[in-house]
C-alpha cells in the first residue's frame, strides 16, 4: 500500500491504495465519486475523463499514485453553488446526452477544449476535438451543438473557468 | 492489473538504481501503452519506475541548428510548443495528430520512441530528421536506434533523457489513421536537410520504421510529388492486418509521400 | 401546444442528474460485505472440456468461491433460454441446443463461461481465475455464416448439419409466376455485417440474498427487468418470481444487447445464495466483445422482378443467418419474423418468397441489435431498388415513386397490413431539403478536385410499437408484448406513473411525462415517471422495438382515461352535480354550462379524504392501471437521402451530407425523437463505413476492442438534416409510430447506395473501409484502363 494525497474537486483527500489502483478507481471506489465512469479497457472511449492538475485525461490509465501531490476535478465539482457549470447547462439545453453514460467525459473533454482552442469553437474543431470520447446514442449531431453553444457561454462566466 | 511495486525517483540516476536492484522492472513514462497493457494483464512487471517526477527529463530547448526535446515531455506540449512550431513545424503537426487530447496529455516522446511501436508516429520523426537518442549512457543516432518491432538499440535499465532533432530546411508529416485505433496506418515522414531529403515511413512496414532510399533519391534531386512518380515500396515488405492488406499499405506509402512533399513545399 | 405538452420540446427531466455525475448506473451500487464475481472464459472456439480443476484457485488470497456449471447443475439451475419458437419449412420444431449458464462438458465460442470466481476484490478474483486448470480437447471450429451448413465440424449434437432452422414465407408458386413473366430480373448477393452493439456502459450484474426473507435482489443492466425475472424464474429456476427483485436503474444504453437473460446475473443471483454475500459482477470491454449478443451476420441471395412498366413484380430472397452458437433470449425471431415481413419495404410487391437458413457456428451469440431484422430486410430490397432503377436506367427516386403503395390498409404478401403512410410525401421533402436537383452541379465539382461524389436513397420501412400478443404467439412468440402503466395520484394532486417501458437513453421520464401533462393539465414537475424496479412497477414488457412510445404510452393514456373518469365521479359528488354533466377540460372539472369547477389537486384531494361521498356509493383514492396490447404493429417509414464524397487515392468515404425526412406518426417531444433519428443514422453509417466483428478462422475474434472495431467517432459524421412527416396512425389511441430505430434502418443502403453511384458499380460490401472502397476505385478504373 502507498498513501496518497491529493486534491480532488477542491477538497484535500489522503489514502492508502494498492500500486494497481487506477485513479478512475480511487474516484470511484475509495471515494464514492462514481459519476466518473469506465466504458473501456484501451485508453479510448473516454467516459472516464477527468481533469489532472487542469488538463484532461483519461483516469482509466493513470494510477492513483501517479497523481499524488495534484488536483483533480470531476464530473461532480463543476457546478458551482448549485449553478450548473455552462458546459453542463449547454449538454441540457441541446439535448446533448441521451442515456448519460458517456456524458460526464464529453463534458470534462468539453471544458478542455474550451480551455485550450477558445469560446468560438467552429463544427469541424469539436468534432476533431471530440476524438477520444465515444458516444454511441447521439450521433454527436448534438453534442457537437452543446460544446458550440456551451464554449460559448463560458465566455459569459469567467468565474466557473477560473474556479479550477 | 498484476501487483508490482511503484517507484518514483526525483533523478534519472535513481532511476537507473532502481532499474539496476530489480530483475523484472519497468520504467513509467506517459503509461498510454504500458498501464492498458498492464491492465489486460499482457504485462506484469514486478516493479514500476515511474519517470514522472524527474525535472530534468522535461523541457524543450532551441540551441542553434537543432531542437532537443526532454523525454518526459507530452506530446500536447511538444504540439504547442511555439519554439517547435517555428523551427520543425512538420514535428509539432506530428505531435497533434497522436491519439486523441487525452493521450496527448499523458503520453511522451520518451515513452513512444523507446517503445518503438511499429505504428506509433514519432520514430518516423526521428528517422527522416536525422534525429540523435540521448540516453543516461551515450547518443545514439536514429538510424542505429530502431532495430524492429518493438525493438531499439536500448539496453537493460537504459533511460532517454532527450531526443535533440536537427532543423530541416522543410519537412512534412502525412498520416493515414487506423480508422479504430487512430495509430498510423500508414505515416510518412519527409524532410529536406542540407545534405538531402529523408524520407521514413511507420506504420507501414512488417519490420517497423524504414526509410526508402529510391524516394530520398529522387526527392534530393527534385523536392517536389511528381519525382516520386513511379516509385513504389515493395508490398512483400510491407505488414498486413484486418485494416490494411499489404498492397493496400504499399499504396498509400506512395499516396502519404506525395502528400508530405506537397505540404513541405508549401510552407515557404 | 402548452409549452410542457405533446408537441413541445421539453428539455429532459432526467439530464439534471446526468449532467452532474448522479446518475445512478449498476456499477455505482455497492452493498454491504459485497464481493467480486470475475469468469473464467474460453480461450478456444470449440472445445471439450476433459477436467477443470479448481482447487489452486480456491486456496488463493481473498477468494470465497469458486464455481463451475457442475455447481448450477447440483442446484438445479436451468439453462438459459430462447423464447421465441420457429417452425422449419416440413413442420419441425427449431434444433435448440443446451444453453448452461457455466460450461457443461464443452465450449463453443471464445468467451464461454467456463468458471466464475468470487473474491474479496476484482483483482484478487482475476488473480484466482489464471489458477483453475482446465484440461481442454481442442475441435476444429466453424466460424463461416455461409459454410456452416455444410462443415464437417458440429456445434451441437442436436443439429448434425448446424442448421438450428430452414424457414419461409411468402408464396413460391406465385412468385416463381411473376419472375416468368417478368421483363427483367435484377440480382444481388449481400453480406450483412456482424456487429456488436457496444452500449458505452458494460452489462453489469449485482446480486444479493436476503436470509431473512428468502428473498433476491438482482440489479442489472436490462431493459426489461421484469421479463428477465420472469425467465430468472420460471425457466432458469434461480429464485421463485415473488422472491426475486429485478432493478434496472440508469441504463447506459442498450440498442438491444440489455434485452437478453444472460449466463453472468444468473450467476451473480445464484451466487450470493451460494455465498451469503452480495455478488458484483461488471463487464469490461474485452468481455464485452467477447460475450454480449452480437448482431445482424446475414448472407443473402435475393433477386427482384419487374416488367414491362417498371413495376416490381416479384422478390425473392434467400438468408443464410448466423445465430452464434447458442440460441440467445430472441435471437430466433430476428432473421424470421422481424426480417422477412419487412420485405416489401415501401413497394406494392404482389409476389414475395423468402428462405431464411440459420445456423450454428463457433461465434457469440447473435441477437436482435437496433432495428433487429428490419435492417437487413431493407438492405435487401433498397440495394435491390436502387440496383434494379441503374439497370433499367431510370432515376432512382422516380423508380421508387413508380412502385410506392398508396392505398391504406395495404396487405403485404408476407403478413403485414400496413395501416397508413404517405411515402411519397417524404420522397418530395426529402428531395428538397437535399437540393437533388444540383447534385450533378456538386458531383461536376467534386470531379474538379479529383474527387467522386455520389448519392444513395433509402425508402425505409419498419414494423414497430411491437407488438400485439395475439398475433406474435401465433408467430411463435413466448411472451405477450403487451404494456402496463399504473397512475397514482396522490393527495397533493402530483403524480407517480409506474410504467413496464424502460429508459436507457430514450427520455421516458420527459416524454411520458409530457403526456400526464397534457392530459391532467398539471405542471410536468408534479410527475414523476417510475420505472425498473419489479417491487415497484406491477408488470412490464420492457423497451425495444420502438415501443415505448406506441405501446407504453398507450397503457399510461388508457389508466390516464379511467382516473379522469374516477375523478368525474368524485367530481359529480363534491360539486352536487350528475356524473354525467362533469367535463374534465384545461385540469379542471366543471359542471358543464356553469362556473364551477374543482382543479385537478382539489379532486385527487377529495379523493383521499372522501368526505363528500360514501364508502358504498365510491371507493376512495386516485390510482388507476392498465394493460395496453396493440391491436396492430406500426409502420414508421421514410427517406434517407446519403450524398459521399471519396478520395480515390486512400478509398476515404466522406459523408458530405444527410437527409432524413421520417413519417413517426403523432410527436410528443421532436427534440428527443431527432436525438433518435441521429443516433440511429450513427448506428447505421458505422455498420455501412466503420464497423464489422471478424472472427478469424479459428473462432478468435480479431475486433475484440475498441482498437480494431472501428466506432463511430464526432469527426465520422456530418451533422444531420431532419424533416417530418406525419401519418397519424390510426392502431394505437395516440397516432404514435415509434422512431428508436429509424435511423439504424434506413442508413446503411444510403450510404452504399452512394457509395456505389460514385464508383459506378455494384460490387462494395460493408463496412466500406477505405481499403474496401480503394480496391473498389480501382476496379472502377479498369475498364476505363483497359480502352
Amino acid at each position: 500500500m502507498t498513501t496518497v494525497s491529493l486534491t480532488v474537486n477542491g477538497q484535500s483527500v489522503t489514502a492508502d491504495v494498492d500500486s494497481r489502483t487506477l485513479l478512475v478507481q480511487f474516484l470511484r471506489d475509495t471515494l464514492r465519486l462514481t459519476g466518473t465512469h469506465v466504458g473501456c479497457d484501451t485508453s479510448q472511449c473516454g467516459a472516464c475523463v477527468v481533469h489532472l492538475n487542469g488538463q484532461a485525461v483519461k483516469a482509466c490509465t493513470v494510477l492513483a499514485v501517479q497523481a499524488d501531490a495534484s488536483v483533480v476535478t470531476t464530473i461532480e465539482g463543476i457546478a458551482q453553488g448549485g449553478e450548473l457549470h455552462p458546459m453542463q447547462a449547454a449538454f441540457r439545453e441541446h439535448h446533448g446526452l441521451q442515456c448519460g453514460y458517456c456524458t460526464p467525459g464529453m463534458i470534462m473533454s468539453a471544458i478542455d477544449i474550451v480551455n485550450r482552442k477558445g469560446n468560438a469553437l467552429d463544427e469541424q474543431t469539436i468534432r476533431a476535438e471530440l476524438e477520444g470520447n465515444l458516444c454511441r446514442c447521439t450521433g454527436y449531431h448534438n453534442i457537437v451543438k452543446a460544446v458550440a453553444a456551451g464554449a460559448q457561454a463560458m465566455a459569459q462566466a469567467p468565474l466557473q473557468q477560473a474556479a479550477e | 492489473m498484476y501487483a508490482f511495486d511503484y517507484h518514483r525517483p526525483t533523478s534519472v540516476k535513481e532511476a537507473a538504481n532502481l532499474a539496476g536492484q530489480s530483475e523484472e522492472a519497468k520504467f513509467l513514462a506517459g503509461g498510454h501503452t504500458l498501464l492498458p497493457t498492464m491492465k489486460l494483464r499482457l504485462a506484469g512487471p514486478a516493479s514500476l519506475i515511474d519517470l514522472g517526477q524527474i525535472a530534468e527529463l522535461r523541457g524543450i530547448q532551441r540551441s542553434g541548428d537543432a531542437i532537443t526535446i526532454g523525454a518526459m515531455t507530452k506530446h500536447a506540449e511538444v504540439a504547442s510548443s511555439a519554439d517547435i512550431r517555428a523551427a520543425i513545424p512538420a514535428l509539432a503537426e506530428l505531435a497533434e495528430l497522436i491519439g486523441d487530447p487525452h493521450v496527448r496529455n499523458r503520453g511522451t516522446i520518451g515513452g513512444s520512441v523507446a517503445n518503438n511501436d511499429p505504428s506509433a508516429d514519432y520514430p518516423a520523426a526521428c528517422l527522416a530528421l536525422d534525429a540523435a537518442i540521448v540516453t543516461d549512457k551515450r547518443r545514439i543516432a536514429a538510424d542505429d536506434f530502431f532495430q524492429g518491432i518493438f525493438t531499439t538499440a536500448l539496453d537493460e535499465g537504459e533511460i532517454i533523457t532527450q531526443i535533440s532533432f536537427p532543423i530541416p530546411a522543410q519537412a512534412a508529416y502525412a498520416k493515414f489513421r487506423n480508422p479504430a485505433s487512430r495509430y498510423a496506418l500508414v505515416g510518412v515522414f519527409v524532410a529536406k536537410h542540407a545534405g538531402g531529403v529523408r524520407v521514413a515511413v511507420t506504420g507501414a512496414g512488417s519490420n517497423g520504421v524504414f526509410r526508402v532510399p529510391e524516394m530520398e533519391e529522387a526527392l534530393s534531386r527534385n523536392f517536389a510529388p511528381e519525382a516520386l512518380d513511379g516509385i513504389a515500396v515493395a508490398e512483400d515488405e510491407m505488414n498486413s492486418d484486418i485494416h490494411a492488406d499489404a498492397a493496400y499499405r504499399a499504396h498509400l506509402v506512395g499516396v502519404m509521400a506525395r502528400r508530405a512533399v506537397e505540404a513541405a513545399a508549401a510552407r515557404d | 401546444m402548452t409549452a410542457t405538452g405533446i408537441g413541445a420540446p421539453v428539455r429532459r427531466k432526467e439530464d439534471q442528474r446526468f449532467v452532474t455525475g448522479q446518475g445512478r448506473y449498476v456499477d455505482d451500487f455497492n452493498r454491504p460485505g459485497q464481493t467480486y464475481a470475475y469468469f473464467l472464459r474460453s480461450p478456444h472456439a470449440h472445445a471439450k472440456i476433459r477436467s477443470i480443476d479448481t482447487g489452486p484457485a480456491t486456496i488463493m488470497p481473498g477468494v470465497v468461491a469458486v464455481f463451475t456449471g457442475d455447481d448450477l447443475a447440483s442446484d438445479k439451475i436451468g439453462g438459459l433460454i430462447c423464447g421465441w419458437m420457429i417452425h422449419s419449412k416440413d413442420g419441425s420444431p427449431m434444433k435448440a441446443g443446451p444453453h448452461p449458464a457455466l460450461a457443461q462438458g464443452k465450449v463453443r465460442y471464445v468467451g464461454d463461461h467456463v468458471a466464475v470466481v468470487i473474491a474479496e476484490s476484482l483483482a484478487q478474483a482475476k488473480d484466482a481465475a489464471e489458477a483453475i486448470v482446465v484440461d481442454y480437447e481442442v475441435l476444429p471450429a466453424v466460424v463461416d455464416t455461409a459454410e456452416a451448413a455444410k462443415a464437417s465440424v458440429q456445434v451441437h449434437d442436436v443439429s448434425p448439419d448446424n442448421t438450428v432452422f430452414n424457414w419461409h414465407l411468402g408464396n413460391r408458386e406465385e412468385t416463381e409466376a411473376a419472375f416468368a413473366r417478368a421483363r427483367h430480373v435484377t440480382k444481388i448477393d449481400l453480406v450483412n455485417n456482424r456487429l456488436v452493439p457496444n452500449p458505452i456502459e458494460p452489462r453489469a450484474a449485482l446480486g444479493e440474498y436476503d436470509p431473512g426473507t428468502d428473498a433476491y435482489t438482482l440489479y442489472t443492466t436490462s431493459q426489461n427487468p421484469h421479463v428477465a425475472r420472469l425467465v430468472l424464474s420460471a425457466f432458469i429456476g434461480v429464485a421463485p418470481e415473488h422472491k426475486l427483485r429485478v432493478i434496472a436503474p440508469d441504463v447506459g444504453g442498450g440498442f438491444g444487447s440489455k434485452i437478453f437473460i444472460y449466463a453472468e446475473e444468473t450467476v451473480c443471483v445464484w451466487a450470493a445464495k451460494k455465498v451469503k454475500r452480495p455478488v458484483k459482477w461488471t463487464s469490461d470491454r474485452t468481455e464485452a466483445f467477447l460475450a454480449d449478443a452480437h448482431g445482424r451476420d446475414h448472407v443473402t441471395h435475393a433477386e427482384m422482378a419487374t416488367d414491362e412498366n417498371g413495376k416490381i413484380i416479384g422478390l425473392r430472397v434467400h438468408t443464410v443467418a448466423n445465430l452464434g452458437a447458442y440460441l440467445s433470449t430472441f435471437s430466433s425471431s430476428v432473421p424470421t419474423y422481424l426480417y422477412a415481413p419487412l420485405l416489401s419495404g415501401q413497394y406494392d410487391i404482389p409476389a414475395i418468397y423468402c428462405e431464411v437458413d440459420a445456423v450454428y457456428t463457433n461465434t457469440a451469440p447473435v441477437d436482435a441489435y437496433r432495428g433487429a431484422g428490419r435492417p437487413e430486410a431493407t438492405f435487401v430490397v433498397e440495394r435491390l431498388v436502387e440496383k434494379t432503377a441503374r439497370e433499367l436506367g431510370q432515376d432512382p427516386a422516380e423508380f421508387r415513386r413508380r412502385n410506392y403503395i398508396t392505398q391504406f390498409p395495404h396487405q403485404t404478401p408476407v403478413i403485414m397490413t400496413y395501416d397508413t403512410g404517405d411515402y411519397a410525401a417524404s420522397l418530395d421533402k426529402a428531395l428538397e431539403l437535399a437540393d437533388y436537383r444540383n447534385f450533378q452541379q456538386r458531383k461536376q465539382d467534386s470531379a474538379r478536385r479529383g474527387k467522386l461524389r455520389g448519392i444513395g436513397f433509402s425508402s425505409y420501412i419498419e414494423a414497430c410499437g411491437i407488438a400485439p400478443s395475439q398475433a406474435v404467439g401465433s408467430l411463435g412468440a413466448g411472451v405477450g408484448l403487451w404494456e402496463s402503466a399504473e397512475v397514482r395520484v396522490n393527495p397533493t394532486g402530483s403524480v407517480e406513473v409506474l410504467t413496464g417501458s424502460h429508459s436507457h437513453g430514450q427520455g421516458h421520464e420527459t416524454t411520458f411525462a409530457q403526456l400526464v401533462s397534457d392530459r391532467l393539465g398539471i405542471p410536468i414537475d408534479q410527475i414523476s415517471i417510475v420505472h425498473g424496479d419489479t417491487d415497484k412497477v406491477q408488470f412490464g414488457m420492457g423497451t425495444y422495438g420502438s415501443r415505448s412510445g406506441a405501446v407504453g404510452m398507450s397503457a399510461i393514456a388508457k389508466a390516464l382515461d379511467k382516473v379522469i373518469a374516477k375523478g368525474k365521479k368524485v367530481a359529480a359528488h363534491v360539486l352536487e352535480a350528475s356524473e354525467g354533466d362533469i367535463e374534465f377540460k384545461d385540469g379542471k372539472f366543471g359542471v358543464a354550462g356553469t362556473d364551477r369547477a374543482l382543479g385537478f389537486g382539489e379532486v385527487a384531494l377529495q379523493a383521499y379524504i372522501a368526505h363528500k361521498f360514501s364508502g358504498q356509493d365510491l371507493e376512495p383514492g386516485l390510482k388507476e392501471g392498465a394493460f395496453y396490447d396493440p391491436t396492430n404493429f406500426t409502420f414508421p417509414a421514410g427517406v434517407h437521402i446519403c450524398e459521399v464524397e471519396i478520395d480515390p487515392d486512400t478509398g476515404v468515404t466522406r459523408i458530405d451530407r444527410w437527409t432524413a425526412v421520417d413519417d413517426f406518426g403523432v410527436i410528443i417531444n421532436p427534440m428527443i425523437v431527432e436525438g433518435q433519428v441521429h443516433g440511429g443514422i450513427a448506428q447505421g453509417v458505422g455498420q455501412a463505413l466503420l464497423e464489422g466483428a471478424v472472427y478469424d478462422q479459428s473462432g478468435q475474434l480479431v475486433t475484440a476492442s475498441f482498437n480494431d472495431y472501428c466506432m463511430p467517432r464526432a469527426i465520422d459524421l456530418p451533422s444531420f438534416q431532419v424533416g417530418m412527416t406525419v401519418t397519424p396512425c390510426p392502431s394505437n389511441p395516440l397516432g404514435i409510430k415509434g422512431c428508436g430505430e429509424a435511423g439504424a434502418i434506413a442508413a446503411p443502403p444510403a450510404v452504399i447506395n452512394a457509395i456505389t453511384d460514385a464508383l459506378g458499380h455494384e460490387d462494395v460490401a460493408m463496412p466500406a473501409t477505405p481499403q474496401a472502397v480503394w480496391r473498389a476505385a480501382q476496379k472502377a478504373r479498369m475498364p476505363m484502363a483497359a480502352e
